[in-house]
C-alpha cells in the first residue's frame, strides 16, 4: 500500500468534499467540484464511519463486528483507505 | 464510478440525470469570443424563467436523481434571485456550483451564498496578462477577477478556476498555472476551446497549432509533477486534434440535463442548432416527461439511430459516434459519424479547419465578439458567416 495506512490513523472526509446517501441511486456518494464518486456497498459502509474521530483500527473492528461472515475484510478495508487517501477524498486528521 | 449503461434507445428511459445545468440567463457583461452560447441568444433574454419556475425545476430534477447542480449563464449574477435559488438547492441536497465571470460578486452576495449553502464557485480567468484577458472578453475585467478570486478564497470556498484556452493564451499555460497557484487555486480546468456558438464563428482565429498544443500539454504535465495533489489540473483536450471523437456529454440523455434561461430542456449546450428537433420546455410538460419520454431526448439515446460507419464500428460504445451538433454544424448531417473521427467520411472538414487556422489571410478576419448587437444580427438572419459551416464543400 502506497499510503501506509496505520490502525492508529484518523481520517476525515476531505475539505470541499461531501459524503451523503443518495436515495435515487441507492448508494453513498462523495461529491466535490466537478465530480461525484458512487460508492458501492462495502465502500459506502467504510466511508460512512470516517468522521474525523474514529481511528482506522476502530473502523476495522466495527466492520468485523457488523459483518462477521465476511472473510478477510481487514485487507479490503485498508485497501479502500489506501485508494481514498490516494485520490484525496480523505484527509488525515491524526 | 458506476458503469453507465449505453443500451439501446427506449421510449422510456431508466437513466437518471445526475447533472443539472441551469443556464439561468443569457445576459452577460462579458463578450467572450469563444463563448459556446448560441449566437442568437438575444431572442432568449426577455423570456427568462421566474424564481418560482426555477425552484420548481430544481425540485423536480432532484426527485429524478440530479445531484450536481451548475448555475450558469450568461452571467448568473445578473439575476437578483441567485441567493434564493442557491438556498433552495442546498435544502434539496444538491452539490451546487456557481459558474461566474466574477462580475457582480460582492461581499454581501458571497456571504449570502455561504449562508445559503452554496458548495463552490467556479471563476473564469483568461490570461496572465491584462491585455489578452481584456481583449478576449472585450471588457476591462482582469483586475476585478483577481479581486474576486481572493474574495472566494477568503470565504473558505474551494477555488475552482476555469481558463478557456485558445491561440491567444495557449503559450502562457505554464504562467497561467503559476498565477492559479499564487491565487491559491484548488482546481484548475484548462478548457481548450471547443467549437460551438461564438467560438465556431471565430474558429480560424482561436484554433492553436498542434505544436502550441503539445507545448501546453508538456507545461501542464511539468506543473503537475511539481505541485502534486495540492492542486488538481484538468487539461481538456480539444477534440479537433484527436483521431477519435469525444463521448459528447457522456452520451445523449445519459447523465446531463440542461435547462436554459427560457425553460427549454436540452441534453447538451448546443442541441438547439440541430434541425427537426423540438425541445421540451419546463413550462409545458415538466422535466420528468422531458427527460424520459420526449422525442428529442430519445432521438439520439443509445445507438439505434446510428448509420455507417458507426453502426458496425467496434469502437461505437467508446464514443457513441461523438457529437451530433458537431457533425451537423460541420457536415450538415446530424446522424453521421462526428467528423473528428478518422473513420468518418467527413474527416477532411477537420483537417481543412486545422489547415485554415494556419493561414494568415483568415486570421485577418475580425473576431466577432459575443455582444447583444452581434447576436441580434444572427437572430435577424445575418447568417453569412455561419453558412460556410453548414454545407459540405
Amino acid at each position: 500500500m502506497e499510503n501506509n495506512i496505520q490502525h492508529s490513523d484518523i481520517y476525515a472526509i476531505a475539505l470541499h468534499h461531501r459524503f451523503q446517501w443518495e436515495e435515487a441511486q441507492q448508494s453513498y456518494v462523495i461529491l466535490f467540484p466537478e465530480g461525484m464518486i458512487k460508492l458501492h456497498g462495502g465502500a459506502g459502509e467504510i466511508l460512512k464511519r470516517v468522521d474525523g474521530k474514529t481511528s482506522v483500527g476502530e473502523i476495522v473492528a466495527d466492520l468485523k463486528n457488523t459483518f462477521p461472515d465476511a472473510e478477510d475484510i481487514e485487507s479490503d478495508i485498508l485497501g479502500m483507505f489506501d485508494i481514498a487517501v490516494g485520490k484525496a477524498w480523505l484527509r488525515k486528521v491524526n | 464510478m458506476a458503469q453507465l449503461n449505453n443500451g439501446v434507445a427506449a421510449s422510456v428511459t431508466q437513466k437518471q440525470p445526475l447533472w443539472l445545468l441551469a443556464e439561468v440567463t443569457y445576459r452577460c457583461p462579458l463578450h467572450c469570443a469563444f463563448c459556446y452560447n448560441p449566437t442568437d441568444y438575444d431572442k432568449h433574454t426577455k423570456n427568462e424563467l421566474s424564481t418560482e419556475q426555477w425552484i420548481a425545476a430544481l425540485r423536480d430534477a432532484r426527485k429524478m436523481g440530479a445531484i450536481q447542480l451548475g448555475i450558469s449563464g450568461g452571467e448568473p449574477l445578473l439575476r437578483d434571485d441567485i441567493e434564493e435559488i442557491v438556498a433552495e438547492a442546498h435544502k434539496l441536497g444538491y452539490y451546487s456550483n456557481l459558474i461566474t465571470s466574477g462580475v457582480g460578486l460582492t461581499e454581501k452576495r458571497i456571504q449570502a451564498f455561504k449562508e445559503g449553502g452554496l458548495d463552490h464557485i467556479q471563476l473564469s480567468m483568461h490570461d496572465v496578462t491584462e491585455d489578452i484577458s481584456n481583449f478576449i472578453t472585450n471588457t476591462r475585467t482582469f483586475e476585478l477577477k483577481k479581486k474576486v478570486a481572493a474574495m472566494i478564497k477568503s470565504h473558505g470556498y474551494p477555488m475552482v478556476l476555469n481558463v478557456v484556452i485558445h491561440r491567444y493564451n495557449i503559450d502562457q499555460v505554464g504562467k497561467i498555472l503559476e498565477m492559479a497557484e499564487a491565487l491559491g487555486a484548488d482546481y484548475v480546468e484548462l478548457a481548450n476551446t471547443q467549437y460551438y456558438g461564438w467560438s465556431l464563428v471565430n474558429r480560424d482565429q482561436l484554433m492553436p497549432t498542434r505544436e502550441q498544443l503539445n507545448r501546453a500539454e508538456a507545461a501542464t504535465n511539468a506543473f503537475r509533477e511539481r505541485v502534486g495533489n495540492k492542486m488538481k489540473v484538468f487539461f481538456v483536450v480539444p477534440d479537433y486534434f484527436s483521431d477519435r471523437p469525444k463521448k459528447c456529454m457522456n452520451g445523449w440523455g445519459e447523465v446531463f440535463m440542461i435547462v436554459t434561461a427560457n425553460g427549454d430542456v436540452l441534453p447538451c449546450h448546443s442541441a438547439r442548432v440541430l434541425p427537426g428537433l423540438e425541445f421540451p420546455n419546463v413550462k409545458e410538460n415538466g422535466l420528468e416527461w422531458a427527460w424520459r419520454e420526449s422525442p428529442a431526448f430519445n432521438k439520439y439515446r443509445g445507438m439505434e439511430w446510428m448509420k455507417e460507419p458507426c453502426r458496425s464500428c467496434d469502437e461505437k460504445e467508446n464514443d457513441l459516434g461523438g457529437c451530433r451538433c458537431q457533425s451537423y454544424l460541420l457536415s450538415g448531417d446530424a446522424e453521421m459519424a462526428d467528423p473528428v473521427c478518422t473513420k468518418s467520411p467527413n474527416r477532411q472538414l477537420i483537417d481543412e479547419a486545422l489547415a485554415n487556422s494556419q493561414k494568415p489571410f483568415l486570421r485577418e478576419q475580425p473576431i466577432i465578439f459575443r455582444t447583444d448587437k452581434n447576436s441580434k444580427k444572427y437572430v435577424e438572419g445575418d447568417k453569412e458567416r455561419i453558412e460556410q459551416f453548414h454545407a459540405l464543400p
